[in-house]
């Protein structure tokens, strides 16, 4: 209450009135919101705040893999010898293929010479371990033990020794974050390994994985393998990536729906193998006649006033 | 007896700040437990900054929520500024309805809790469902009931620095 243009001082200093500062900061939420999701703007401030609670984040692991281990060191001696049987049975069945592998890629770039086609292309590879889930619940990633220092690079393919698990989403210096296939952002071109057929193969949430935009008749059944077809310049081509399920090919709709499992242990812990960055072939060279031209038109098009 | 509401007779020592930004900071690093995705682990930061903001809204309120909320956006790996916006709206909740909750026990002050853990989950999860996530599912939920049940221990826990020995003298009243 005001006498005579004066206000007597507060009792208790309380800063700014709750609904003033509520609004602030929601409004301060939601340009961060909007700068994270829309423009990519905070990955140096997500670096930044990331390299400070790595230590912290190491700290808190040490318990979790205490346990883990501790756990593996009361396993069965059973178990690992049924494991150890049927890795050697798994690597007596590859052996005949690993032994010519060697021949047939000399044989393969003679051939591709020959045909004068383009060289196939080898990525080198780095090992890593996954560390763990993220907590986020909305999304599937992991989070693996190598990073920025070990020369890991945004947008390369994770593998393990099933199949591809996913994409390098986010580096920071000591570890990096591993998009899975079965996130729902996330989408990988396949080629369905009997038919040639080239698709594009999304997640579809609840760990399943979805063939996308393929008309109701496309050559496609239950059990088919899907491979990597490489056209998008990340993946090597002929990485296993998964296997179609159930289809259900319903004519009310344009498109069948296409449930497909992934092949590697995409949910897994283990060990992962990250790809190193393919140097995509240049686009072939085009006349420069023709880029000229259009740009002559704008230029009459809008004559200056 | 613990009665650490209003309607208790027994009087307490002011919080020490220190104790407070200790007790926020070890639930962060609770949340950093990498459990994977195990349903019905609770939101530590949440539940500890409830608290304070509840028993404190003068020393912790929205500003505490923004800060721990981007610490926690972090290192969840989740959209900047969900848990802020989040958590934000929780203190701001939470210290409109300090001075009523405090006057109840322990019991329903844990129902009050309830709705506005809900709430904060209901935010994030509107959040993340209109920039096109997945749904998780509806266990998702069940991290704010086990939060709810660990209401009682964590009164006791944050609350024991500030109780005073029970010494009878016979010359004071209180």
């Amino acid at each position: 209450m005001s006498v005579a243009g004066h206000t007597p001082p507060p009792f208790f200093k309380r800063g700014l009135a709750p609904l003033a500062k509520l609004s602030f900061f929601i409004a301060l939420s939601l340009v961060f919101l909007v700068a994270d999701l829309r423009f990519r703007m905070l990955e140096p401030a997500r670096l930044l705040v990331a390299s400070a609670l790595w230590p912290l984040q190491k700290a808190v692991m040490l318990p979790v893999e205490g346990a883990g281990e501790a756990g593996n060191y009361f396993s069965d001696v059973a178990n690992l010898q049924r494991e150890n049987a049927e890795l050697r049975e798994r690597q007596l069945a590859q052996a005949n293929q690993l032994l010519r592998q060697t021949h047939l890629d000399n044989e393969n770039r003679h051939l591709r010479a020959l045909l004068e086609m383009q060289e196939r292309l080898d990525a080198p590879a780095k090992a890593a371990e996954i560390l763990y889930h993220a907590r986020d619940p909305y999304a599937r990633r992991i989070i693996i033990d190598r990073g920025l220092t070990h020369g890991i690079d945004n947008g390369q393919a994770v593998i393990d020794d099933l199949g591809v698990i996913g994409q390098v989403t986010r580096v920071f210096p000591m570890s990096s974050e591993v998009t899975l296939l079965t996130d729902k952002n996330q989408a990988i071109p396949v080629l369905v390994a009997r038919s040639g057929l080239r698709a594009v193969l999304a997640g579809a949430g609840s760990g399943a994985m979805e063939l996308k935009f393929l008309p109701a008749n496309a050559d496609v059944q239950p059990g088919d393998t899907l491979v990597t077809s490489g056209l998008d310049g990340i993946y090597l081509p002929g990485l296993p990536v998964a296997k179609v399920t159930t289809i259900d090919r319903d004519n009310s709709f344009s498109f069948a729906r296409f449930e497909c499992e992934p092949l590697a242990g995409v949910e897994r812990h283990g060990q992962v193998l990250v790809l190193g960055k393919l140097e995509p072939p240049p686009p072939p060279e085009e006349p420069k006649e023709e880029i000229k031209k259009p740009a002559k038109g704008r230029a009459v098009a809008r004559p200056k006033p | 007896m613990i009665q650490p509401t209003h309607s208790s007779r027994r009087i307490l020592l002011p919080a020490r700040s220190w104790f407070i930004y200790l007790s926020l900071t070890i639930a962060l690093v609770l949340n950093l437990i990498p459990l994977g995705r195990l349903p019905g682990i609770p939101d530590w930061v949440a539940l500890v900054l409830l608290f304070w903001s509840i028993h404190q809204p003068l020393r912790i309120g929205m500003g505490a929520g923004f800060m721990f909320g981007l610490c926690m956006d972090v290192a969840n790996a989740s959209v900047m500024g969900q848990h802020a916006l989040a958590y934000v709206l929780l203190a701001f909740a939470a210290g409109g309805l300090s001075r009523r909750i405090l006057w109840f026990p322990i019991a329903q002050q844990a129902l009050h809790v309830l709705p506005l853990l809900l709430g904060t989950q209901l935010v994030m999860l509107l959040i993340r469902m209109t920039t096109g996530a997945e749904f998780p599912g509806v266990l998702y939920f069940l991290s704010s009931f086990s939060a709810v049940l660990l209401w009682y221990p964590l009164n006791y826990v944050l609350l024991l620095p500030q109780y005073r020995p029970i010494e009878h003298d016979e010359n004071r009243p209180i």
